[in-house]
């Protein structure tokens, strides 16, 4: 019984760290592929504010469909799994796991500031809300309201180019972004922005007292439809120790048609 | 009356061996069910005393939006009384937190308390004595859970009123020993103003526990529980747990009062001649039945005799020494000491005699019935009835 709930647990992770990477990580690493056709941008001709609007104005096509494999990384051993995840615009999103067959046709739909949880086991539908996107998603690196933050970035922090790095041969602005809001989950943010193909390589995530929390990873960024993407991403929780999650993209679709019928709660039965 | 004793009785020592045994057994039940008894009263006596000492107080002022039980209703369920509605109160802040120990997560409830209080024996005073930046109080069974002692820095993970994640170490400044697990288990204890500092709910609490002065009044979002009512889960699994080891001394009792029925049943058939004797010489047949009946129900009585010899200097010894138990027994949720010391109340005592020599003699009686159907002659004669 005990490990039916705990692997319910790790399915519920898992479909709240996929939603967590359509719906919002990625939003920062989509690029506008006429961004990284303008080399000539420097740190003095551009503003902070520019940078995270042209990161986040070419960040999300309208739809886009992927197909993802999440790589769990445990103490005694490592699990993959691949999901399959539809997006509309950053409030709307779907996904659903295709394997393996434990977690297979387990699904997760967020509307806006509602998510709900189909389990086939129980071939119930749960919805979460209020206090409960609060918490930790059991345990995990990741909060329920860390994949349902769907503000603009602008709207919850001042943000300002702490200077430049090198990341991977790759140069990039550090933009430091603090609270100007109470009610933000972090505080204070750190990103590391590729000044040509602006998408984001590194992000730091820190509580008040100035503690790095969270720490978000891309790499093997590649170039699809036009847009600059980063074919993996790592999520850590600074906090506990472990090699956190993989997020390796396997496909991804922009612009597809896809039917309403996906985002809503009838789709998450079908 | 006093010959059926008399007689009883060396009836019964006649019998040697055969009264022993069922002596011997029916003493043993006595033991078991007396001790059983005090184990239980004991623990609910020590359980409510630690519950008061360390937790309760003499009730609590609770915000209505808290519900201890409801994790969910942490964030949202408190709020703040005015000076002079905090008369005989102190307050009790809870928010929800995170504690990393080497690197694993661990969720607790980070309570907030005033230093200065004296009502709980919480060591609370740690705190004014210590100058660290966050003082810290756990105990012994979080300390071991997570593997931590005395002056030990651990970080702690916690939300401000606007749900924005804040961290810092936190000194452990005192590692409590305590019975009562709801103080214990996933609690850290800091003090009350530095919470406040820390989540920005200045003056705020979950709940305030009251001293015996506190006169409890209608306050608009608060609801007033005593100890009693704060109590009401534990007293119910008394009543279980005496509902369900009553099974047990059921089937002690069983088992001893079937061996005097027995016996009893032999007797009839065994001492027709007897009967018939006493019964010629001018015993009236009830007589004859009570002589019986006596006879079995002073089994009872020699029980109690023998049992008070091996019971007493027993029940002395676990009542002052304690019976000693691992402390995974914590792990059930309640009260549970280390340290458990039975109670053996006269009443305890006077009940279970009762009980024992009332079913004696019911037993006794039974097969006794049927000598008032016998005919006297062919008793006489021993022939079979």
């Amino acid at each position: 019984m005990n490990q039916n709930i705990k692997m319910k647990y790790v399915t519920y992770i898992l479909l709240a760290a996929l939603l967590f990477v359509s719906t919002y990580s990625f939003k920062n690493i989509e690029i506008n592929s006429n961004s990284n056709q303008n080399p000539s941008i420097q740190q003095d001709q551009i503003s902070p504010k520019t940078i995270i609007e042209k990161v986040d104005k070419n960040m999300t096509s309208d739809t886009r469909i992927s197909t993802m494999d999440m790589m769990i990384y445990g103490k005694r051993k490592n699990r993959t799994v691949r999901s399959k995840g539809y997006a509309r615009g950053d409030k709307e999103s779907f996904s659903e796991y295709l394997s393996p067959a434990k977690e297979k046709g387990t699904k997760m739909l967020k509307l806006k500031d509602k998510l709900w949880i189909y389990s086939p086991d129980t071939d119930r539908i749960i919805q979460l809300s209020g206090h409960m996107l609060k918490q930790s998603v059991m345990g995990s690196d990741l909060s329920y309201e860390d994949m349902m933050e769907d503000r603009e970035l602008l709207d919850m922090y001042d943000a300002k180019i702490l200077g430049t790095e090198m990341i991977n041969d790759r140069n990039t602005w550090i933009l430091d972004l603090v609270a100007k809001v109470d009610d933000v989950t972090y505080h204070q943010r750190k990103m590391w922005i590729d000044q040509e193909r602006f998408v984001p390589l590194k992000e730091e995530l820190f509580a008040k007292s100035g503690q790095l929390l969270k720490k978000t990873t891309m790499s093997d960024i590649i170039q699809i439809q036009g847009r600059w993407y980063p074919k993996k991403i790592n999520f850590k929780d600074m906090l506990k120790s472990g090699k956190g999650t993989d997020f390796v993209l396997i496909d991804i679709q922009f612009d597809p048609d896809i039917p309403p019928y996906i985002f809503s709660k009838a789709a998450l039965k079908k | 009356m006093k010959l059926a004793f008399q007689l009883a009785y060396k009836n019964l020592i006649g019998a040697g061996l055969r009264t022993w045994l069922n002596v011997g057994v029916l003493a043993l039940s006595f033991i078991i069910i007396i001790f059983f008894r005090g184990f239980l009263e004991g623990w609910n006596h020590q359980a409510i005393r630690d519950n008061i000492e360390w937790e309760l107080g003499a009730g609590h002022l609770v915000h209505n939006g808290y519900d201890p039980y409801d994790p969910f209703s942490i964030l949202d369920g408190h709020g703040r009384l005015t000076q002079e509605q905090q008369v005989d109160l102190f307050p009790v802040l809870v928010r929800q937190a995170s504690l990393y120990p080497e690197g694993r997560m661990l969720s607790v409830a980070l309570k907030g308390i005033d230093g200065q209080q004296n009502l709980l024996e919480l060591p609370t005073a740690s705190f004014t004595s210590s100058n660290t930046k966050i003082p810290a109080i756990i105990g012994k069974n979080m300390a071991t859970s997570i593997d931590i002692k005395e002056g030990d820095e651990i970080l702690l993970r916690w939300r401000d009123k606007g749900g924005t994640f804040d961290a810092a170490n936190v000194t452990i400044v005192k590692i409590f020993s305590t019975n009562v697990i709801t103080v214990d288990k996933g609690q850290v204890w800091i003090p009350i103003q530095k919470l406040w500092e820390m989540t920005g709910l200045e003056n705020h609490a979950s709940y305030y526990v009251a001293n015996e002065n506190y006169t409890p009044s209608s306050l608009e979002g608060w609801n007033y529980k005593t100890k009693d009512d704060l109590l009401s889960d534990f007293y119910k699994l008394m009543e279980m747990e005496k509902i369900s080891t009553s099974f047990m001394y059921l089937l002690l009792l069983a088992i001893a009062l079937l061996a005097i029925f027995d016996t009893q049943v032999l007797s009839v058939f065994r001492r027709q001649k007897e009967i018939g004797t006493y019964i010629a010489l001018g015993m009236t047949r009830s007589q004859v039945v009570g002589l019986f009946t006596v006879e079995g129900t002073m089994y009872s009585l020699f029980a109690m005799i023998v049992g008070c010899i091996f019971g007493l200097p027993l029940f002395w010894y676990l009542h002052t020494s304690g019976i000693s138990f691992p402390d995974f027994y914590q792990d059930m949720g309640v009260s549970f000491p280390t340290r458990l010391f039975p109670s053996f109340g006269i009443q305890l005592i006077l009940t279970t005699i009762l009980l024992v020599v009332v079913s004696a003699a019911v037993v006794s009686y039974l097969p006794a019935r049927k000598i008032a159907k016998m005919n006297p002659v062919l008793a006489l004669k021993g022939k079979m009835q």
